[in-house]
C-alpha cells in the first residue's frame, strides 16, 4: 500500500514536469504580455526594458527552468496584471473554487444516484422516461446556456436568487467561506447547479445502466430466491455492486469540476480560480497561467489517487490482492 | 426530488430576500461591475484610463478634469508660467490624507519622483520635466527642459500619494515585477480623495466609503461604493436587469436595444475621445503581404485615395455599429484640443468605376491582393469593422486577406520594434486617444512624425508615414506657448495629413454605459466614471 502510493507520488511529479513543459510551449503562442502591462504611451525602451527585465528574451527551456526552480522553492513570482504574488492570488480564490465544485458534486451525486437508482429499478415507470429525458437536457446543454437561463429564471424574472458573485463571505482564517451566511448560500445555488447537472446527468446514466445490468446477474435472482427484502437487494447488494464505476467517474468528474468551472465561473462572476485563469489568458499573464496548470495538474493526480485508494475501500478483492504482496495493479 | 429542492430553494431565498433587501433609509450604497477589474490600487502601476479613473476617486491630482475635461483646481488652487521654462503650483492647504496626515509640498515632490522612476508606467508624462522643487509647503515649481505648454495638462494624470506613508510602508517606488515581493500601495491606499479604501479583494470586489475630512463639497450622496468585476457582458446586462447593480459598462452593442426596452434601465451614450482608422504600410518599398512586387502601392496617394473614398463609414455605422458610431474624417475627437469641426469633413464617396480608374492611373488597372491585420478583442466590433472594410474594397477589385487575432498577438505583430524598424503588417486597424493630454500634439507625435529612434518621435506611426513639413510643425507646436499661434499650427498640420490621405479615419466609437433609473451620474468622453458625481435618488 505505502510502496504504491509512493510510487503513484513519483508519477506524479512527471506528470507535474509534462504539464510545466506543454504549458511553456503553449505560453509562445499566447502573444506579448508587455503590450497587456503598459498604455499605450509607453516608449519603446521602457517596453524593451522591461520584456529584458522580465527575462522574456531568454530561451524558452530557460524560461521553464528558471521558473520551474522558483517553483519548486514555491516562489511563483508577481502576475503581470495585477503584480501582487500569484502563490496568494490562487491561495486567495482556491476557497471560492473548491466550495462551487464541492456543491456541484454533492449536487449530483446526492440527486443523479437516487435518481439512477429509481430508473435502473424501474425502467419503464413514467417517473423514469421524464428523468431520462431531462438528463438529455443536461447532457445536450452548453453550461454557459444553462447558467445564463438560471440567471435570466430566478435573478431576472423571479427575483429570488442573485445574478452574480460570490453574495456574503465570512473568513475563517485565510478561507473564505459561503457556507456561513444566508447570502452566501444563495449565491452558491445557481452556480452549483449550472456546474452539476452535466455530471448529475453522467452519474444518473451510469448508475442506471449499470443497475440494470446488475439487476439482471444471478446472484440477484439467488438472493431473491433467499427470500430477502427489496431493500437489502436493491441497495445492500445491487448498488453496492454498482459503485466501482460510479466513483471512478464522480472522482475524475470531481478534477474536471474544478478544472472546468471555468466557464461557469465566468457566467456567474464567479471569483475563483477559473475566472483568474481566463483573466489571465486575456492578458498574456504567463507565472498566473503556469502556477494554476500546474495546480489543477496536481488536484487531477491527487484525486486519482484518492480513487485508487477508495478501491480498496470498496472492493475486497483488490485488499486481499495486496495481502498476498501481489501489488494493486 | 426536484420539485422538493425548487421548494426549499425559493424558501431559503424568499427568506434571505426579505433580509438582504430591506432597505434602510439612509444609505446610499452604490453597486457597479465593469468588465475587468482595476490591476492595482498604485495609482502608477499602469498608464490606464480604467486604473486612473477608479483610482481617483481615492487619490487626487494637482490639477483635475471637470465634466467637460477642463482643468479645474483640486490640490493646486492655482497654477502657471513664472518663465516659459519654468511652472509654478500653488498648493491648496488645510487638505488631509485619509490617515489623517497634513498634504504639504513635500508629497508633491515625492509623488513626482515616485511617478517618475522605477516600476512606474507613468514615466512618459515626465519627458519634458528636469527638476520638481519645493518652494515652501504649499508651493513647488517645476523646470522644464524645453517650454512645454501642455505640463498642466500632463500633470493631472498624476495622482498625488503620501511622502510619510510610503516611506513608513516600504513602498517608494511602484511595484518591480522582477521581484518576488508584493508592494504595500498594491493593494492599499492613502489619498487626499472623496472616497476611501475599505475593502479589496482582488478580482472579486472592491469597496470604498465616503471620506468624511474631504476637502471640496461633495455632489454624491453615496455612503458606501461596491465594485464588482462581471466578465460576461450577459450577466452583467442580467445583474443591472435584475437590480443587483446599480451601473455598468461597458454595454455590449448587442443588448443595447435590449436596455432600452427596460423601464428601469438608462443607457447613456456619448462619443469616446478615441479615433479608431486604418492605416498602410508607407515605409517599405515593397510590402510583405501583397501580390505586387518591387513596389509599394500605397505610397501613392492615389491608392490610399481610392481606398479612403471608398469605405462608407456611415454604413459601417448603421450595419456593423448599429448607429453606436460618431464618423470622423480627422485623428482627434471633439473634446481634444485641436480638433477643428471647420476641416472634418470627409471626401464623397467613389462610385466603384471612378475608384478603380484612380487605381488605373497609380497603375493597377487590376486591382492588387493585400494583406490586412486586425485586433478582435480591443475595439467595439473591431473585426466585424475589418470584415465591412474588406467587402467595401472587393468592390473596387483589391482582394484583401484579413487576420483578426487577440490583442496581444495583434500589437506584437503590427508595432515599431525596440530599434524603431517596422512592425509586420501591410494594412491595418489601430485606435489612439492622446489621453495624457488632450492635445492634438501627441496625435502628431505619435502617429505621424517620421519614426526616428533618436528624438523618439513616431513612435506608433506604424505606417512609417513622412511628412517633411508636417514633422517641422510637429517640432514648433511642441514648444509654442502662444495658444492662438499654436492652434493656427495645429489647423495647419490636420490640412496636410488629410491633404495625404495619411489614414483613414473611421469613427469614434460610442461609449455606452447603463445604470438603473435612480441614479444620476456623469459620462466624460474619455470613458472615465468618476464617482464623485454620482447620486441615488
Amino acid at each position: 500500500m505505502l510502496a504504491f502510493i509512493l510510487r503513484r507520488l513519483l508519477q506524479s511529479i512527471a506528470v507535474l514536469l509534462t504539464v510545466g513543459i506543454v504549458a511553456f510551449f503553449l505560453f509562445r503562442y499566447v502573444g506579448d504580455p508587455i503590450n497587456a502591462m503598459v498604455g499605450q504611451d509607453t516608449s519603446m525602451e521602457e517596453r524593451a526594458e522591461l520584456r529584458e527585465k522580465l527575462g522574456l528574451n531568454d530561451p524558452a527551456p530557460l524560461q521553464f527552468v528558471r521558473f520551474i526552480g522558483n517553483a519548486a522553492q514555491g516562489k511563483f513570482g508577481l502576475s503581470y496584471r495585477t503584480s501582487e504574488p500569484v502563490g496568494r492570488l490562487i491561495v486567495e480564490r482556491l476557497p471560492a473554487t473548491l466550495e462551487l465544485a464541492l456543491c456541484a458534486a454533492i449536487f449530483a451525486m446526492v440527486v443523479g444516484v437516487p435518481m439512477g437508482v429509481y430508473s435502473g429499478l424501474y425502467p419503464r415507470h413514467w417517473i423514469s422516461r421524464v428523468m431520462q429525458a431531462v438528463s438529455l437536457i443536461g447532457v445536450s446543454l452548453p453550461t454557459f446556456l444553462i447558467g445564463i437561463l438560471l440567471i435570466l429564471v430566478f435573478a431576472v424574472m423571479l427575483r429570488l436568487l442573485p445574478s452574480f458573485g460570490r453574495g456574503d463571505t465570512v473568513a475563517l482564517g485565510g478561507w473564505t467561506t459561503n457556507f456561513l451566511t444566508v447570502k452566501g448560500l444563495q449565491a452558491l445555488i445557481l452556480p452549483s447547479i449550472t456546474l452539476g447537472l452535466f455530471q448529475l446527468t453522467l452519474i444518473m446514466r451510469l448508475v442506471r445502466s449499470e443497475m440494470l445490468e446488475v439487476m439482471r446477474t444471478d446472484y440477484i435472482k439467488f438472493a431473491r430466491a433467499r427470500g430477502l427484502s427489496d431493500r437489502a437487494i436493491n441497495f445492500g447488494h445491487a448498488l453496492k455492486n454498482t459503485l466501482v464505476p460510479v466513483i471512478t467517474i464522480a472522482g475524475l468528474q470531481l478534477g474536471a469540476i474544478i478544472a472546468f468551472a471555468i466557464v461557469t465561473e465566468t457566467v456567474f462572476a464567479w471569483p475563483g480560480m477559473g475566472q483568474l485563469f481566463i483573466q489571465s489568458v486575456q492578458f498574456a499573464d504567463i507565472p498566473v497561467m503556469a502556477a494554476y496548470l500546474l495546480l489543477i495538474a496536481f488536484l487531477f493526480v491527487a484525486i486519482n489517487l484518492v480513487v485508487d485508494l477508495l478501491y480498496f475501500a470498496v472492493d475486497p478483492r483488490l485488499r486481499s490482492n495486496v495481502g498476498a504482496g501481489k501489488g494493486a495493479h | 426530488m426536484i420539485v422538493q429542492f425548487r421548494r426549499f430553494a425559493a424558501a431559503a431565498a424568499l427568506l434571505s430576500a426579505g433580509l438582504a433587501f430591506a432597505p434602510t433609509v439612509d444609505a446610499k450604497t452604490f453597486r457597479w461591475a465593469n468588465a475587468g477589474d482595476v490591476s492595482s490600487m498604485d495609482p502608477y502601476s499602469r498608464n490606464e484610463t480604467f486604473l486612473l479613473t477608479f483610482n481617483s476617486n481615492i487619490y487626487e491630482p494637482l490639477i483635475r478634469r471637470d465634466k467637460d475635461l477642463k482643468l479645474e483646481a483640486a490640490l493646486a488652487t492655482k497654477w502657471g508660467t513664472v518663465n516659459p521654462t519654468t511652472w509654478f503650483f500653488d498648493l491648496r492647504t488645510g487638505v488631509k490624507f485619509h490617515d489623517g496626515a497634513a498634504f504639504s509640498a513635500d508629497d508633491v515632490v515625492f509623488s513626482y519622483k515616485r511617478a517618475d522612476s522605477g516600476g512606474s508606467n507613468m514615466k512618459a508624462y515626465f519627458a519634458s520635466v528636469k527638476e520638481v522643487r519645493k518652494v515652501s509647503d504649499s508651493r513647488i515649481e517645476i523646470d522644464t527642459k524645453y517650454p512645454d505648454p501642455l505640463l498642466a495638462d500632463k500633470l493631472a494624470a498624476i495622482l498625488i500619494m503620501s511622502k510619510a506613508w510610503a516611506e513608513k510602508n516600504n513602498t517608494v517606488t511602484a511595484a518591480d515585477m522582477t521581484k518576488n515581493e508584493e508592494n504595500f500601495a498594491t493593494r492599499n491606499t492613502n489619498g487626499t480623495g472623496p472616497f476611501m479604501l475599505k475593502e479589496r479583494r482582488a478580482g472579486e470586489r472592491t469597496v470604498l466609503v465616503p471620506n468624511p475630512a474631504w476637502w471640496d463639497k461633495p455632489v454624491h450622496n453615496l455612503t458606501e461604493v461596491i465594485f464588482t468585476p462581471v466578465a460576461n457582458p450577459a450577466t452583467r446586462v442580467a445583474a443591472i436587469k435584475a437590480g443587483d447593480i446599480h451601473m455598468m459598462y461597458e454595454v455590449p452593442p448587442a443588448d443595447t436595444d435590449n436596455l432600452k426596452r427596460d423601464a428601469n434601465v438608462a443607457v447613456i451614450e456619448g462619443p469616446e475621445t478615441r479615433i479608431v482608422y486604418l492605416g498602410f504600410d508607407q515605409e517599405r518599398d515593397e510590402l510583405l503581404e501583397s501580390n505586387i512586387k518591387g513596389k509599394n502601392p500605397f505610397k501613392d496617394k492615389r491608392v490610399r485615395e481610392a481606398f479612403h473614398r471608398s469605405i462608407d463609414v456611415d454604413a459601417i455605422k448603421r450595419t456593423v455599429m448599429r448607429g453606436q458610431s460618431f464618423p470622423t474624417n480627422l485623428m482627434v475627437a471633439p473634446g481634444i484640443n485641436g480638433y477643428n469641426k471647420a476641416l472634418d469633413n470627409r471626401p464623397s464617396l467613389l462610385a466603384p468605376d471612378a475608384a478603380k480608374k484612380l487605381l488605373a492611373d497609380a497603375g493597377y488597372p487590376n486591382g492588387f491582393e493585400v494583406g490586412m491585420d486586425c485586433p478582435n478583442d480591443r475595439y467595439v466590433n473591431d473585426e466585424k469593422i475589418c470584415q465591412a472594410v474588406v467587402s467595401m474594397l472587393a468592390r473596387i477589385g483589391v482582394k484583401v486577406n484579413l487576420r483578426a487575432q487577440t490583442r496581444n498577438l495583434y500589437f506584437a505583430k503590427i508595432l515599431r520594434k525596440s530599434d524603431f524598424k517596422p512592425g509586420e503588417t501591410s494594412f491595418y486597424m489601430l485606435g489612439w486617444s492622446p489621453a495624457a493630454t488632450y492635445d492634438k500634439h501627441n496625435v502628431l507625435e505619435a502617429l505621424f512624425q517620421t519614426p526616428n529612434a533618436q528624438s523618439k518621435k513616431g513612435q506608433f506611426n506604424v505606417s512609417g508615414y513622412s511628412n517633411a513639413k508636417l514633422d517641422e510643425l510637429a517640432n514648433k507646436i511642441e514648444s509654442e506657448t502662444d495658444r492662438a499661434k499654436r492652434d493656427g499650427m495645429l489647423a495647419e498640420a490636420t490640412k496636410l495629413y488629410t491633404a495625404d490621405f495619411a489614414y483613414i479615419p473611421l469613427h469614434q466609437q460610442a461609449v455606452v454605459w447603463a445604470a438603473r433609473k435612480d441614479i444620476e451620474l456623469v459620462q466624460l468622453a474619455d470613458n472615465s466614471f468618476p464617482l464623485r458625481f454620482v447620486r441615488v435618488k
